[in-house]
């Protein structure tokens, strides 16, 4: 895998921007993510750890420590997974970028940026965690930077930086205060002087962790680079960093939280719901208003990390109310939707890619009748878009079920506030499923049927083979995770039960087709709703073939009150279809609306022209970071006086700083 | 009961189901219009539209795709389905294992998307209003589903209808309690707003601008508006069905011998005709709601979800 990867950016490099150098660092990069894939599987059937140590490395710190166990070995699978068509789409998609920007950094960018992501989770000490993070962080800035030119992108890139250092520096922290008492800074060290820590520095190593974890993640209110980074990206590394790399903030959350600190408080547990809760309905309403498709599936990632969230806080919720195997059921249905989201999320970003590559535009109000010009990508999508709304057959479904049957403990507790806790998280999640069906039926909806709404929705073309192949694997994968619910959910279990220290599977199979969870007796088989739905499918359309006419269907217009020709100005539009949840939801959005009618001197009954325009700033954004921001600004701006520019200036404040610090070693008498 | 026996009780739900879902319909429409002191269509009228669309020549808009084709299908097989995993006639069922009150919801909620989908594809600006009102008061819905459905699965400790119906019937005195009464008040709500009757829709509705559910549909034509109108009313015939076993169970064969089967058809089908009066009586008095006032009753319905649950707190 390491040697795949490293070819690849060498090649990338090396080859130039022909297509022999970005051939060569494809290659690279798709053998390298199978490679990973392979060895997460390995990791997770076999049970057998695999240790990599480089101790002459970075002596000083302990160290390069690779190790992969079992929560590892998930997320390797699932960078795998995601990676190889990924970077097989980005083969095609980067074509278009030849001349303008520099292939050649971009491949061995890509190749880097993977390789730090499957290291991530294989890190097994604070040195090799941080340094890998932090590789991660900076090749995927340097990802979101490739059209450098645009002012938007150099916009989302500050803030995307910004955000991912913010997080760093609590991350470093949480690392400093989890270590203070070990002697040394691998992980089994780290593990044992945790135990040992007071309650008290253990929720700020936890808050700080969450922090950290939670703005890679893209929690609310921490999500902000997101809907920026994303739309701003080339579409494949959009497929990354939304399906894999903001996974690796939970994979963090679940490291640091559940088996290097071994648990916490109820508390934890309740702030991860509040968060996940709050993140997974607030991401799915601001997705619903987007026009912009990349926009869209940002905000939806939130909302699917929010509902991850809430696994994950009711994994913690319930370990600490003593019911591990509630705790690693909730867990299992996490890092089961984790897997699903990067495989359907990944698909999405791939499919809007390709309607960007085909179109030029994120606008979905000029998208329109590409079901037609992109025979491979509409389906591809829909299949995406009916995953990702939870819907039977697909794999998203399943994952959401497991969810809502995790809860199902919770609303049975005896104590009132976890019951009521559970409820609201039950009606919240319901009601989430709804508008995140709603809001794929608007991104589908608008951008593929109908008629096309502008002159390049109109001259629309496919996508080369490269891009295809991969939206049709992840599609594949969709299904496949779906069709395997049992196999991946038996992985999971088994994952999360050694995460709570669970002896007993969490989950009880029956004969070879369903699933039942320990607390409620809920059942469900998977492979039989599947085949029996599209069985059905089929077996309506045989009868209705033998029973009905079979006259051949006759092509009319659009019946339209009888008006002659249509036009694609008298469909509905992205803007128009959310428009009822807009008022419904006005108490969150806070639409401004304006409306300028202009009427006919002669007369007021003849108008000639409506402009109407609305926009939504989101509340946080307003009224959290326009505050920091400006208290930033203005901190910069003191700082600035320092500079003045001066070597003696320069030289007296290393000189003070130095002073000042063998006071504070005198004061505290440490050596 | 054995396997085999099982699954041909199955099959013939499907059957029975499939046979009374236009009838519902059509007694629906029968009862308003004798309410309304008019004399209405007979109760078999349904049969008899369905019959004549079947053999219609199919006209479809130039600017359709495959989905529009295809969607009539996945409606209707997804609402089968879900026929399929009711416990109407006896419990337990074989398939009652192989999907839960989640699986209906969401089978459901497939349909749904799907009609969406379709009501978009042909351009027609009446079909994205129809597209664009169905998802906000179908997606409003599903929290009131979801909470109201958990407040029943509580009391079983199980979310799998089978369970529900048996553990009802094996405590006859809860079912007259407060959480189950709220419960059904709360699932009636959404009856109305997921099949498009009044005060939500109004199916009887000639003017487009006020259609929910036949704007949607206005495209089609044929084998695929048959399909769609037997869908739709199969989903009414869901809802009902939901409402009749899970809270007024009795009747429902827990030994599939000839007699009590005889029983549980003619109960079934007793329990439906008293729904249809209170759904005809209830569209007579009530008018259709401005579509912004559609929100509120549906906040209703999970207020009162929320307190059904609450009850169930109380009452352990």
């Amino acid at each position: 895998m390491v040697t795949a990867y490293a070819a690849g950016a060498v090649a990338g490099l090396a080859g130039g921007s022909g297509r022999i150098g970005r051939g060569l660092s494809t290659a690279g990069a798709v053998v390298g993510a199978v490679a990973g894939l392979l060895l997460g599987l390995q990791g997770l059937v076999s049970r057998a750890t695999w240790t990599f140590e480089a101790p002459g490395l970075l002596a000083v710190a302990g160290g390069v420590v690779l190790r992969v166990d079992a929560l590892g070995a998930f997320f390797l699978i699932l960078t795998g997974a995601v990676a190889a068509p990924s970077a097989l789409y980005g083969a095609g998609y980067s074509a278009a970028y030849a001349g303008r920007y520099s292939l050649r950094w971009l491949g061995a960018m890509l190749n880097l940026f993977l390789l730090s992501m499957s290291f991530v989770p294989l890190a097994d000490n604070v040195v090799t965690f941080l340094l890998v993070w932090e590789a991660m962080s900076l090749t995927s800035y340097f990802l979101v930077m490739t059209e450098h030119d645009q002012p938007e992108t150099v916009r989302a890139g500050i803030w995307y930086l910004g955000m991912t250092q913010v997080g760093l520096a609590c991350l470093l922290g949480a690392f400093l205060l989890l270590s203070a008492r070990a002697p040394w800074l691998d992980f089994a060290t780290l593990r044992e002087a945790a135990s040992s820590l007071p309650l008290g520095s253990r929720s700020v190593v936890f808050a700080l962790a969450l922090i950290g974890f939670g703005s890679k993640a893209g929690l609310i209110p921490l999500h902000v680079w997101l809907p920026r980074a994303h739309p701003a990206a080339p579409s494949h590394v959009s497929a990354l960093m939304s399906g894999v790399m903001v996974k690796l903030g939970v994979y963090g959350l679940l490291r640091v939280g559940l088996d290097l600190l071994g648990g916490g408080p109820a508390w934890w547990g309740v702030v991860l719901i509040g968060l996940g809760v709050g993140s997974a309905l607030l991401g799915v309403l601001y997705a619903l208003m987007e026009d912009d498709v990349k926009r869209l599936l940002a905000y939806s990632t939130v909302e699917n990390i929010g509902i991850i969230t809430l696994g994950v806080g009711a994994g913690f919720l319930f370990q600490a109310l003593a019911m591990p195997r509630a705790a690693a059921v909730a867990l299992a249905a996490a890092l089961y939707h984790a897997l699903n989201h990067a495989a359907f999320k990944g698909l999405l970003f791939l499919g809007a890619g390709s309607v960007l590559h085909a179109t030029g535009t994120r606008n979905m109000n000029r998208h329109g009748g590409l079901v037609r010009r992109l025979p491979w990508t509409a389906p591809c999508f829909l299949v995406g878009a009916l995953a990702i709304s939870g819907l039977p057959p697909l794999n998203g479904f399943f994952s959401e079920w497991l969810l809502f049957q995790s809860l199902l403990p919770g609303i049975g507790y005896p104590l009132p506030l976890v019951a009521i806790l559970a409820v609201l998280a039950l009606g919240i999640l319901a009601l989430t499923a709804g508008l995140a069906a709603t809001a794929f039926v608007k991104a589908f909806g608008i951008m593929f049927l109908a008629l096309p709404r502008s002159p390049e929705a109109a001259d629309a073309h496919e996508a080369p083979a490269s891009m295809c192949i991969g939206m049709a694997a992840l599609a594949a994968a969709c299904g496949a995770l779906a069709l395997a619910a049992l196999p991946v959910l038996a992985g999971a279990g088994t994952v999360a039960g050694g995460l709570v220290g669970l002896a007993v599977e969490p989950l009880t199979f029956r004969l070879w087709h369903s699933v039942q969870t320990p607390a409620g007796l809920a059942r469900m088989s998977p492979p039989i709703v599947i085949a029996g739905l599209l069985g059905l499918v089929a077996l309506v359309w045989l009868a209705v073939r033998i029973g009905a006419s079979r006259r051949p269907a006759r092509l009319v217009d659009t019946w339209g009150c009888g008006r002659v020709g249509q036009t694609a100005r008298m469909e509905y539009t992205a803007t128009a279809f959310a428009e009822p949840l807009r008022r419904v939801f006005s108490a969150i959005y806070r639409p401004t609306e304006d409306v300028t009618v202009d009427y006919h001197p002669g007369s007021r009954y003849f108008v000639q022209a409506i402009v109407y325009r609305a926009s939504i700033l989101p509340w946080f954004e307003r009224y959290l970071y326009e505050p920091l921001m400006g208290w930033v600004r203005r901190l910069g701006r003191r700082v600035l006086r320092l500079q003045s520019g001066s070597l003696h200036a320069y030289l007296a404040y290393a000189m003070a700083a130095l002073v000042i610090l063998l006071g504070v070693l005198l004061a505290t008498g440490s050596p | 009961m054995n396997a085999t026996a099982g699954y041909l009780l199955a099959l013939a739900q499907v059957v029975l189901d499939l046979a009374l879902a236009p009838g519902l319909v059509g007694l629906i429409r029968w009862l308003k219009a004798r309410l309304q002191n008019r004399r209405g269509a007979p109760i078999w009228q349904p049969y008899l539209e369905l019959r004549k669309l079947f053999a219609k020549e199919v006209l479809i808009s130039t600017n359709a795709s495959w989905l529009f084709r295809l969607a009539p299908y996945v409606i209707f097989a997804s609402t089968v389905g879900v026929v399929a995993l009711l416990p109407i006639l006896a419990v337990p069922l074989p398939l009652d294992t192989v999907g839960d009150l989640l699986v209906v919801v969401y089978l459901l909620l497939l349909g749904t998307v799907f009609l969406a989908l379709a009501g978009l594809d042909t351009g027609s600006p009446f079909g994205g209003m129809g597209s664009s009102r169905e998802m906000t008061v179908a997606s409003l819905a599903e929290p009131s589903i979801a909470v109201a459905m958990f407040a029943l699965a509580l009391g079983a400790g199980s979310t799998n209808l089978g369970q529900i119906v048996a553990r009802a019937m094996a405590r006859p005195a809860e079912a007259v309690s407060p959480g189950y009464l709220l419960a059904f008040t709360a699932l009636f709500i959404v009856t109305l707003a997921e099949t498009g009757r009044l005060p939500i829709d109004n199916p009887a509705t000639h003017l487009e601008l006020t259609m929910i559910h036949e704007a949607m549909v206005l495209e089609y034509s044929g084998r695929y508006l048959a399909l769609i109108e037997w869908a739709a009313a199969l989903k009414l015939l869901v809802f009902f069905s939901l409402l009749a076993n899970l809270f007024v169970p009795w009747g429902v064969a827990v030994h599939p011998t000839p007699g009590a089967l005889t029983l549980a058809v003619t109960s079934y089908v007793a329990k439906l005709a008293i729904l249809a009066a209170v759904v005809a009586v209830f569209e007579t008095r009530v008018a259709k709601l401005r579509l912004f006032r559609v929100p509120e009753l549906l906040s209703v319905s999970f207020v009162l979800a929320l307190l059904a649950i609450t009850a169930s707190f109380l009452s352990r």
